[in-house]
């Protein structure tokens, strides 16, 4: 059967003028598919990169939040009402908000301000200079190195600047899994000094940070908090709300929607039309294959392996052109938010196996009805 | 033998009670005008029509009693094809061409090739063996086609107007090669044609007209 196969394979390739457009209808609808979904996934992650770096397993907030950045203070009743329920191993305040700084130089630049519990300083980042304990210090803070790191004027430990009229001091340097979404520095310090530093609301509490004593007592915790009239939801539970809302509340779902659904046919319009004229400008030769002796079935394989062929092979290249813009695109942009998973990965896959399988059907259907006789007669 | 075609109004007789013997070691050619049903006759014999009466039998066998990969396998191992187009691949080389036949017996691809090479050496193309056709003037084309009939080692040679596309010195002598060295006491060649120049190397010459096989032009009785 193999040689049956490389016939296959020597008719489609060294037709090199089909081949080439086929291949470009199957890459530039995968390239599409992934870019997109990737941008997607990697705004996401931007979205939810406060919750995966404060790294808390669960989180309490006003049922209102859709998103992370989007706070609704709590009063201090909640913060000692969740640490009064069963199950809870302890809880800790946080607070999240923004900030306009000005900088040594007259400048002024938006930042978000963490402030973090005092007592444990539960989320802290990792610090790649300075030490934690400094972040008590008067005036201190601690500036993240991301992407917005030289908004701030590339800062180091002893940096000053001024927030809200309050005198500023860079105390360390941290690294965290995630960069923000909103392209602004992140400054961690100290829960009260956040809330001195900076004008509050009425309650100020942004999130209360939960650890369960166990997994099984993640249920019991939503649902008494749920009684308080607040919600509760694990870490993932929150990145997945905060998908949802920029999916389905904001247009971001629906372009990307409409862009996963142009590329199919842009995919599909191309590499079928172009398969479907490939067979056939062959179906003489097909017919021929037929009267010299071929069989339905092999003729049907050869059909299905050129048109598996060129979806995989265009699914390859598809997915490596794509690499290769975000690479390049981050040694111009290094906070360019493009992330490839798995998921946007099967996404073109099974996109990539429709668009073989359309393809290869009408050319089947084609090939299955051709009369060797027609051959003789010309 | 009987054969129709259309329905309705339109409806044609290709193949009005036809019965025909044909012999190993025999060079048969079926001659006639365009629309006598010459081509319908050669197809219905090789298994590629069925016809609406009657039947082929090959070496005892009933082949339109074979089932659908039968019949297949009949056409693969027992008849070889020149077609009156040639129908060669333009993507694939001459040797590739010709080891079509024995990658369809699921021969290794490079085994076929590299025997392919032994019947290009017999038409006397084996140094054209890595150019497309398209390269090859039409008797190398026509050779190229007879080289892949033989391939397979068919007891049954069909050739449809082999000289339709050839100047006479050419067709003459591609026809006359065949004789020489494909024609054998265990190979019958059936050649449809309506060239007279070809008919010197003909062991019968059967005449057709609407439908009707009417007399032996030459050599024995149909």
């Amino acid at each position: 059967m193999t040689g049956i196969l490389k016939l296959a394979y020597k008719l489609l390739v060294n037709d090199k003028t089909k081949f080439t457009a086929l291949l470009v209808g199957i890459t530039f609808a995968v390239f599409l598919i992934i870019q997109m979904t990737a941008m997607f996934a990697g705004t996401m992650k931007r979205a939810s990169a406060t919750v995966i770096n404060l790294g808390a397993s669960m989180w309490v907030m006003d049922p209102a939040v859709q998103t992370v950045a989007n706070t609704i203070g709590m009063p201090d009743y909640v913060l000692d009402a969740v640490r009064s329920m069963q199950g809870v191993s302890y809880a800790v305040p946080v607070y999240s908000g923004g900030a306009l700084v000005k900088l040594a130089n007259g400048a002024y630049q938006s930042v978000t301000i963490v402030g973090l519990d005092d007592a444990s300083l539960f989320g802290r980042p990792q610090l790649i200079q300075g030490k934690i304990e400094d972040v008590y210090g008067e005036n201190a803070f601690i500036v993240v190195h991301d992407p917005e790191f030289h908004k701030l004027g590339d800062p180091h430990v002893g940096t000053e600047f001024q927030v809200n009229d309050h005198r500023g001091v860079i105390v360390g340097i941290a690294k965290v899994a995630s960069s923000g979404l909103f392209g602004v520095p992140t400054l961690y310090t100290t829960y009260q000094r956040a809330l001195q530093y900076l004008p509050n609301p009425r309650f100020t509490i942004s999130y209360v940070l939960v650890e369960p004593k166990s997994p099984a007592d993640v249920l019991r915790i939503e649902q008494q908090v749920q009684a308080l009239g607040y919600l509760a939801l694990t870490r993932d539970e929150f990145v997945d709300r905060i998908a949802a809302f920029y999916k389905y509340q904001t247009g971001v779902g629906t372009n990307l929607l409409i862009m996963t659904v142009m590329s199919f046919i842009v995919g599909l319009s191309i590499s079928g039309q172009t398969f479907y004229t490939f067979v056939l400008e062959n179906l003489d030769k097909f017919g021929a294959l037929k009267a010299m002796g071929a069989k339905s079935r092999e003729l049907i394989l050869m059909i299905l392996f050129q048109a598996s062929f060129t979806a995989l092979t265009g699914y390859g290249l598809g997915i490596g052109l794509c690499v290769l813009l975000i690479a390049l695109a981050k040694l111009r942009l290094p906070d360019y938010a493009a992330l490839i998973t798995y998921w946007n990965l099967g996404l073109a896959f099974v996109m990539v196996v429709v668009i073989a399988a359309i393809s290869s059907y009408f050319g089947v259907r084609k090939v299955l009805r051709i009369e060797p006789f027609d051959i003789f007669r010309g | 033998m009987e054969k129709w075609f259309g329905e309705g109004e339109a409806r044609t007789q290709a193949l009005r009670g036809v019965s025909v013997d044909a012999y190993f070691g025999e060079m048969l050619y079926i001659v006639g005008p365009s629309g006598s049903g010459k081509t319908t006759l050669l197809s219905v014999l090789s298994g590629i029509l069925r016809p609406d009466s009657g039947s082929v039998s090959v070496e005892g066998e009933d082949i339109w009693n074979l089932a659908g990969d039968k019949l297949a396998d009949f056409r693969l191992h027992k008849i070889g094809f020149v077609f009156q187009d040639y129908h060669l691949f333009p993507r694939l080389t001459t040797a590739e061409n010709v080891a079509i036949p024995l990658i369809l017996k699921r021969r290794n691809w490079t085994e076929a090739v590299r025997e392919a090479a032994k019947y290009l050496d017999i038409v006397g193309l084996k140094s054209r063996a890595e150019l497309p056709p398209v390269k090859l003037s039409g008797g190398e084309q026509q050779r190229v086609a007879i080289a892949r009939a033989i391939a397979g080692q068919p007891d049954i040679l069909i050739m449809d107007e082999p000289t339709a596309s050839l100047d006479g010195e050419t067709g003459v002598g591609i026809v006359g090669f065949v004789k020489r060295n494909v024609l054998s006491e265990r190979r019958c060649i059936l050649i449809v044609t309506h060239d007279d120049r070809i008919s010197q190397f003909a062991t019968r010459i059967l005449k057709m007209a609407d439908g009707v096989l009417t007399e032996a032009v030459k050599g024995g009785p149909a």
